[in-house]
């Protein structure tokens, strides 16, 4: 078998989310594991650059990168300081974590293997437009989203409100 | 006008036909090509943009500036990056030294990241992606990232605030800078950089009739915006050297140091260039509709010229600005932002789609 470079890519991509992950789980230190869960969201991101989805690509580094990993470093920075490591895992737990992880990566991999994907030829081969996207987005008509998207809008309104009373409370 | 697509064809054409490389290796070698010629522009921008700052900064204080290091001193610079480059890199005891050496490569790979995806001339755009300014967007937050992580691993309580100011401003002003951005957007009805400054040949952005009104404040939140995800006076409080020695990159010496500085000047080449890209007419020359000899002479300048000339501009004003309002205090800074510049901008974002929709 020929190996392709987006093969190539797509191995290094994955080398960096396995790694990335592994390590978040294990390291003691907490803003070091922050760290390595970004490397496997911009892991991520590479690999909707590479299925040509560059909308999905650019929503996943703006969203998780810029949004919700600084988030999670502000609330490390107010909690913790350099040096502090989290206490060491009992033996029993580390064994029963890595059983259940192995069972849930033998399931998906089962399911993934098993399954048939009929519409894996339809996937178009051109990268989608910006406005194909805005109009599906916010259209009412069939196959558009305009009222899951306003769902998801009051929603995170109602999350937001929630947010400033909590913090308001004496 | 000159294409620069004639010299990156002859090069292709040079490696596929003449040298018979197969695909693979042509890629290959372009990318290698490319990534070079973007790393050598990016460190000679910055060289040229330091000297710059400081003749400028010099002469608003009325200061000579550098002037011993060749004739005015243009080679200043050059021994200044000399010396960096020989500088020590001093480790700290009791800091997270991971992150450490980590944080600067985040804030200089984000700067570089928006940097490539810029058109900088007719044919020199290294990569068009279909959504532009959302990718510019979205690669710059890259930068605060390493700004954070800079600013705890130091183990420092100057850093620490720094880094805590730096993350608070930078999230905030995004939010103006890219509801800036999308009123262009709304009006061009595109979000590819090629295609946004193709649709200003015949009249900028920000002269374009009614939409005028719109695109010339959404210009200057931008410029504002801006100004301020840059770290720089008078939104420099990360920083600030009488409070806060200085700021997140306080630990850093030698080239450590040196990407800071690197990517703080180059992120205001960047906002100028995004800004000149977006509102100015990007590399297009100045047209003036009816006058057709002037046209004509204005073709004759060469595009890349315009490009670098408006972003001059761009950054003369943010050095202006600089050295004429004194630094804010953080409240007045997220207050600036929330209650003034975000309001305004999305007001603004609804008048532009008013005069799309009425035109």
């Amino acid at each position: 078998m020929e190996i392709t470079a987006s093969q190539i890519i797509f191995c290094i991509l994955s080398a960096l989310i396995v790694g990335g992950s592994i390590m978040t789980v294990v390291s003691r230190n907490i803003l070091r594991a922050a760290t390595y869960l970004l490397l496997a969201l911009i892991g991520t991101a590479g690999y909707y650059v590479l299925l040509n989805y560059h909308f999905l690509a650019g929503i996943q580094i703006s969203v998780y990168v810029g949004g919700i990993l600084v988030l999670f470093v502000f609330s490390i920075f107010l909690t913790s300081q350099v040096g502090e490591k989290m206490p060491k895992v009992s033996w029993s737990k580390t064994v029963f974590a890595i059983i259940a992880s192995l069972l849930g990566a033998g399931l998906c991999l089962f399911v993934l293997l098993t399954q048939s994907y009929p519409y894996a030829e339809q996937v178009a081969q051109t990268e989608i437009s910006m406005q194909a996207i805005g109009l599906s987005l916010m259209g009412t008509e069939r196959f558009q989203y305009l009222l899951p998207f306003e769902a998801i809008s009051i929603l995170l309104l109602a999350c937001i409100i929630a947010g400033i009373l909590i913090a308001r409370k004496k | 006008m000159f294409d620069f697509k004639v010299v990156t064809d002859w090069i292709d054409t040079l490696l596929r036909v003449q040298l018979g490389l197969p695909n693979f290796w042509t890629l290959a070698i372009e990318f290698i090509l490319v990534g070079v010629a973007f790393l050598a522009a990016y460190a000679v921008l910055a060289l040229i943009l330091i000297y710059v700052e400081r003749k400028i900064c010099a002469f608003f204080q009325c200061r000579i500036g550098p002037n011993r290091v060749g004739k005015w001193g243009i080679l200043q610079s050059i021994a200044d990056m000399i010396k960096i480059l020989l500088k020590e890199i001093i480790s700290i005891d009791r800091s997270d030294k991971v992150l450490f050496v980590l944080a600067p490569f985040f804030v200089i790979m984000g700067s570089i990241l928006t940097f490539a995806a810029l058109p900088f001339g007719k044919g020199l755009h290294a990569i068009d992606f279909n959504i532009g300014v959302f990718y510019l967007i979205a690669v710059s937050s890259l930068g605060i990232i390493g700004i954070l992580l800079a600013g705890w691993s130091s183990n420092n309580k100057y850093t620490l605030i720094g880094a805590m100011r730096s993350g608070a401003q930078l999230v905030s002003y995004e939010l103006s800078a890219a509801l800036a951005l999308m009123t262009v957007v709304v009006f061009a009805g595109t979000m590819q950089l090629s295609q946004i400054v193709e649709k200003q040949a015949e009249v900028w952005n920000i002269f374009n009739g009614i939409a005028a009104i719109p695109a010339f404040i959404a210009f200057v939140i931008y410029l504002i915006a801006g100004h301020a995800e840059t770290n720089r006076g008078p939104f420099d409080l990360p920083e600030a050297e009488s409070e806060l020695t200085a700021g997140y990159h306080t630990e850093y010496s030698g080239i450590t140091f040196g990407f800071y500085y690197l990517a703080e000047y180059m992120n205001m080449f960047i906002v100028a260039a995004i800004a000149t890209t977006v509102f100015l007419g990007g590399w297009q020359p100045l047209h003036i509709s009816g006058w057709e000899g002037f046209n004509q002479v204005m073709d004759y300048i060469p595009s890349v010229v315009w490009f670098f000339g408006k972003t001059a501009v761009c950054i003369f004003f943010a050095l202006w600005v600089r050295w004429t309002f004194p630094r804010l205090r953080i409240d007045q800074l997220l207050k600036f932002e929330w209650k003034i510049l975000m309001p305004i901008s999305l007001i603004n974002l609804l008048l532009m789609a008013l005069v799309v929709t009425l035109l």
